[in-house]
């Protein structure tokens, strides 16, 4: 009923298109983040959906309705600004009234409302107050507050965590998602934050540039990254990424090793012989061994932090550097040469040139 | 639809004003060059100027102009940075003083002169005081044509006292604009705070002083009810002449003569401050 | 080490004297006339003329005040100043105010135009406005009106007006605007219930500004009216044929608003005047 479709839309700042033909389906009460690195468009597009910025080409549509061309107040939707937007000369209960009481609604059940919503996000006791006298992470509260009691069938959140500090990030992010589940609004959610991304959202699109570059299930996302750029900018450490080249019997010759490519890539790597060709793989997804075998690459120890849950080794791979994750028991030093093994189904691989991944 | 009337809107927020400028200000000055250069039937004419110009007062008036300018702006300037600079110590109870200095804000002109009269006419306060004190046995004329210069005095501190105000408030905002580090809180009168003042804060300030000069500057030209309280006509000045030719002689021509010789004067000093304080128009802070 | 609060060394205390000693003088400077003024506005007639006078108020009487409430012309003039500064104050609002926000909030060609007019028109001397226009508003029927003085006092308020509210909406973040139209209302609707609490004090401030700009102007006053003067118009043009008790009690009285609202709006002084009567 309120799902929300992007159908290449268009955003114009002066000379610069900054949303570049966007089209997105979000299905209803879907949780969707929108990840991206700063400045790639994520506000803007949101912007749009809210009516906020016009956009230059293309539709928006709100379940089945087309509402590209309708006011803010119109469009039936929530939004919790990145700045939270509270009202600086209203109390807590009259920010988080401020929308039911624009809608007219007997004030019997705006006072039912608004102290649910209060409840939900714990701000009973701060009612009376004024936001200059809460904390930021009551402030957010407040904005988030006051955008779902609207019951609103579209939530839009523009980095609402951004400004906390860990701990409150932390604790933030389980409410939203036990907050999700309960009003179950179809929600866009913006971030920069991976690690937002892949704990809140049902699905991630991944913006880069005023483009949506892969849309996916978190673990699709993390696991088969459309591109370099998505594999490098999600993961701490992100993918490690190695330079080869395809051999004629459909290997890859990386530095004096060769690696075979899982089998079902066979078909695509045959018609690349002889070219460049990129490694990608996740840093737990190497592992150590005693002798060289198959798909194994000769690599020397540069640095080991022990970081508690595991050890994260700086590796020299012929001329380049990659990081490894290992189990915090494993046993090694620094400047210690080992091999180090590629599990074939784990590796991405990309083209050289255009950095998109191999299928 | 919305897209075309939301591009619209900011023209027509300001619509009213445009409208309202143009009909009182644009419309007014080209009228006001119209009454100086054309005679009565309508031909262009220079009689109005040299209407002027043989007036015996039209020397008279430049030349007091000018020198109350002169006299003025650096006085008003001094003050006020000394005012401004005391103020931004922030020492204990700086915001009684700054409420107290920015009195003459709200004061106009001619309140000011009148203020002044009471202390230097002849049995004004200041003869009372020196009097009291045994200074002097009988009252001093400051306000009399035989002591022009004393008369011009007067003048000076009148509006001096009144305008300070505006300066200050200048130099305060542009001070606040320097990093606090600049400034050490407790020996304002130390050789090294006079050092860093000089050398480091007024540079700093120059933009600021440059504005506060052009606007005293601007309004020095207009100078006009002060000296009518504190000097009748015995000291003519030009926004003075103006109004003598328009509401005495009943010539407008004349008068409109007068503002627009007062308008060129504006337009040269901001245009001199310009060129030799090289100060771009951003950095003075008029973007 | 840093030294201790309570072991003040002599040339901090010697700076403290020289700090506060100046202060003061400086403040005597101003209070000395206002005072005087005040003292002169509250003898008897007589003592106007006395010789020496006394320096503390030992005399003090209302009656050169009442003699000049008394003088024909007086109480009207007090009122049309009263009528004309509020005309102004309703009118450069209304039109600047809009005009203000247009400033503060859109991006549209020709802006940066609009504002450098705006900043050249608050240059233009007095003269150079009223004396032509006195001569249009003979021809309308405008000239000797409290309405026409109001009208030149808006035009000169006006680009005072446009820049002191732009600012003033500048500071009111544009995303609580934005916030409140995803809750609900409509641009006319967000500005009311959003922009208009915030932006209130500063803009009392400005109407008081406008106030001060419309009470103390003389010349403008004096050319564009005969009869119905405003109070300094009143008190310019009785000037050269007035006891000097008059004019103590005249310039008495038009200084007494202007000490009031400077007090009200003390915390926009630098708002106003500093950054803003560039
Ligand atoms: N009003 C505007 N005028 C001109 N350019 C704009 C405007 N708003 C945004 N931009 C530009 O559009 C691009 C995208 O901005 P946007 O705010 O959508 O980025 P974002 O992905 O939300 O970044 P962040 O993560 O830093 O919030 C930026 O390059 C920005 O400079
Ligand atoms: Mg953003």
């Amino acid at each position: 009923m309120a799902g929300i479709h992007f159908q290449t839309v268009r955003k114009i700042f002066g000379k610069t298109t900054v949303i570049k033909d966007v089209s997105l389906d979000i299905h209803d009460g879907e949780f969707m983040v929108l990840l991206g690195p700063s400045g790639c468009g994520k506000t803007t597009l949101l912007r749009c959906l809210a009516g906020l910025e016009r956009v230059d080409g293309g539709r928006v549509l709100i379940g089945e309705r087309d509402v590209t061309d309708l006011a803010p107040r119109d469009r039936k939707i929530a939004m919790v600004f990145q700045s939270y937007a509270v009202f600086p000369h209203l109390t807590v209960f009259d920010n988080i009234a401020f929308g039911l009481k624009m809608q007219n609604l007997p004030s019997e059940e705006i006072k039912r409302r608004t102290h649910q919503g209060a409840e939900l996000l714990q701000l009973t006791d701060y009612l009376k107050r004024y936001p200059a006298q809460l904390s930021g992470g009551q402030r957010q509260r407040v904005a988030v507050a006051r955008a779902i009691v609207m019951q609103a069938a579209v939530l839009l959140m523009d980095e609402p965590l951004s400004n906390l500090d860990a701990l409150l990030r932390l604790q933030m992010r389980a409410e939203l998602k036990r907050l999700h589940a309960e009003i179950k609004a179809t929600t866009i959610y913006v971030t920069h934050d991976q690690i937002e991304a892949l704990s809140l959202g049902d699905r991630i699109a991944v913006m880069q540039d005023g483009k949506i570059v892969q849309c996916d299930v978190p673990m699709n996302i993390y696991d088969y990254p459309a591109n370099k750029f998505i594999g490098g900018f999600i993961g701490t450490p992100p993918m490690n990424f190695l330079q080869g080249a395809v051999n004629g019997d459909g290997s890859v010759s990386v530095g004096a090793s060769n690696i075979a490519p899982a089998s079902s890539l066979q078909a695509a790597f045959a018609a690349r012989n002889g070219q460049p060709i990129l490694l990608g793989i996740r840093p737990e997804n190497l592992t150590l061994a005693s002798a060289q075998q198959a798909n194994t690459i000769s690599a020397h120890v540069l640095v080991v932090e022990p970081l508690g849950s595991h050890k994260l080794l700086t590796m020299q791979v012929g001329a380049e550097m990659i990081k490894v994750s290992v189990a915090p028991d494993q046993s090694i030093a620094s400047n210690q040469d080992v091999w180090l093994h590629f599990d074939p189904e784990k590796i991405r691989w990309m083209d050289a040139a255009s950095g998109e991944a191999i299928r | 639809m919305r897209s075309k009337l939301e591009s619209l809107l900011p023209y027509s927020l300001l619509a009213p004003t445009l409208l309202f400028v143009t009909l009182l200000i644009v419309i007014p000055i080209f009228q006001a060059f119209l009454l100086a250069f054309q005679s009565a039937d309508g031909s262009f004419t220079l009689a109005h100027f040299q209407k002027m110009a043989a007036d015996t007062s039209f020397g008279d008036a430049l030349k007091f102009t000018f020198l109350l300018l002169i006299f003025i702006v650096p006085l008003q300037v001094v003050l006020a940075l000394m005012m401004a600079l005391l103020i931004h110590t922030r020492f204990k109870g700086h915001t009684f003083f700054l409420y107290i200095y920015a009195i003459p804000l709200a004061i106009s002109d001619l309140a000011a002169g009148i203020a002044w009269l009471a202390i230097f006419t002849e049995r004004g306060y200041l003869n009372s005081i020196l009097n009291q004190l045994g200074i002097l046995e009988k009252p001093f004329l400051f306000l009399s044509y035989q002591n022009l210069p004393a008369m011009f005095g007067t003048i000076v501190i009148a509006e001096s006292w009144r305008a300070t105000a505006i300066v200050m408030t200048i130099l305060l905002a542009g001070l606040q604009l320097i990093p606090r580090d600049y400034f050490e809180a407790a020996d304002v009168f130390g050789a090294n705070t006079l050092k860093r003042t000089l050398f480091v804060v007024l540079p700093l300030l120059r933009p600021s002083l440059q504005n506060a000069l052009i606007i005293r500057t601007i309004f020095a030209f207009q100078t006009f009810s002060v000296v009518f309280a504190l000097a009748g006509r015995v000291i003519p000045v030009m926004a003075g002449e103006s109004y003598n030719w328009y509401v005495t002689n009943r010539n407008p021509g004349v008068a409109a003569a007068y503002a627009v010789l007062i308008l060129i004067f504006t337009v040269a000093a901001t245009w001199f401050y310009f060129k030799f304080l090289k100060t771009s128009a951003a950095e003075a802070g008029y973007d | 080490m840093r030294i201790m609060q309570s072991s003040y060394s002599p040339r901090y205390i010697l700076g403290r004297i020289a700090l506060y000693g100046a202060a003061i003088l400086l403040a005597l400077w101003t209070l000395a006339p206002l005072y005087l003024v005040a003292l002169a506005a509250f003898s008897t007639r007589q003592a106007t003329f006395q010789w020496p006078k006394p320096l503390l108020p030992t005399d003090f009487s209302t009656d050169t005040m009442q003699f000049f409430m008394n003088t024909r012309g007086v109480l009207d003039s007090v009122g049309n100043s009263v009528i004309v500064a509020l005309v102004t104050i309703a009118g450069s609002l209304l039109l600047g105010a809009p005009g203000g926000y247009a400033l503060a909030r859109f991006r549209f060609r020709g802006k940066e135009a609009i504002s450098l007019g705006l900043l050249i028109s608050k240059m233009f001397p007095t003269a150079i406005l009223a004396i032509p226009l006195a001569v249009v508003f003979l021809q309308i029927d405008l000239y000797d009106t409290i309405w026409g003085v109001a009208l030149v006092h808006i035009a000169m308020a006006l680009p005072f007006v446009i820049i002191v509210t732009a600012g003033i909406f500048v500071g009111v973040p544009r995303d609580l605007e934005e916030a409140a139209q995803t809750l609900g209302c409509n641009r006319v609707q967000a500005f009311v219930r959003v922009v208009m609490p915030l932006a209130l004090p500063g803009l009392v401030a400005a109407a008081i500004f406008t106030f001060v700009i419309s009470w103390n102007e003389v010349f403008a006053a004096t050319i564009l009216t005969l009869r119905n003067r405003t109070l300094p118009a009143q008190v310019l043009t009785a000037l050269n044929d007035s006891p000097l008790y008059y004019r103590y009690a005249g310039g008495f009285f038009m200084i007494v608003p202007a000490l009031i609202f400077i007090f009200l709006i003390r915390k926009y002084l630098l708002n106003l005047w500093g950054n803003i009567s560039r």
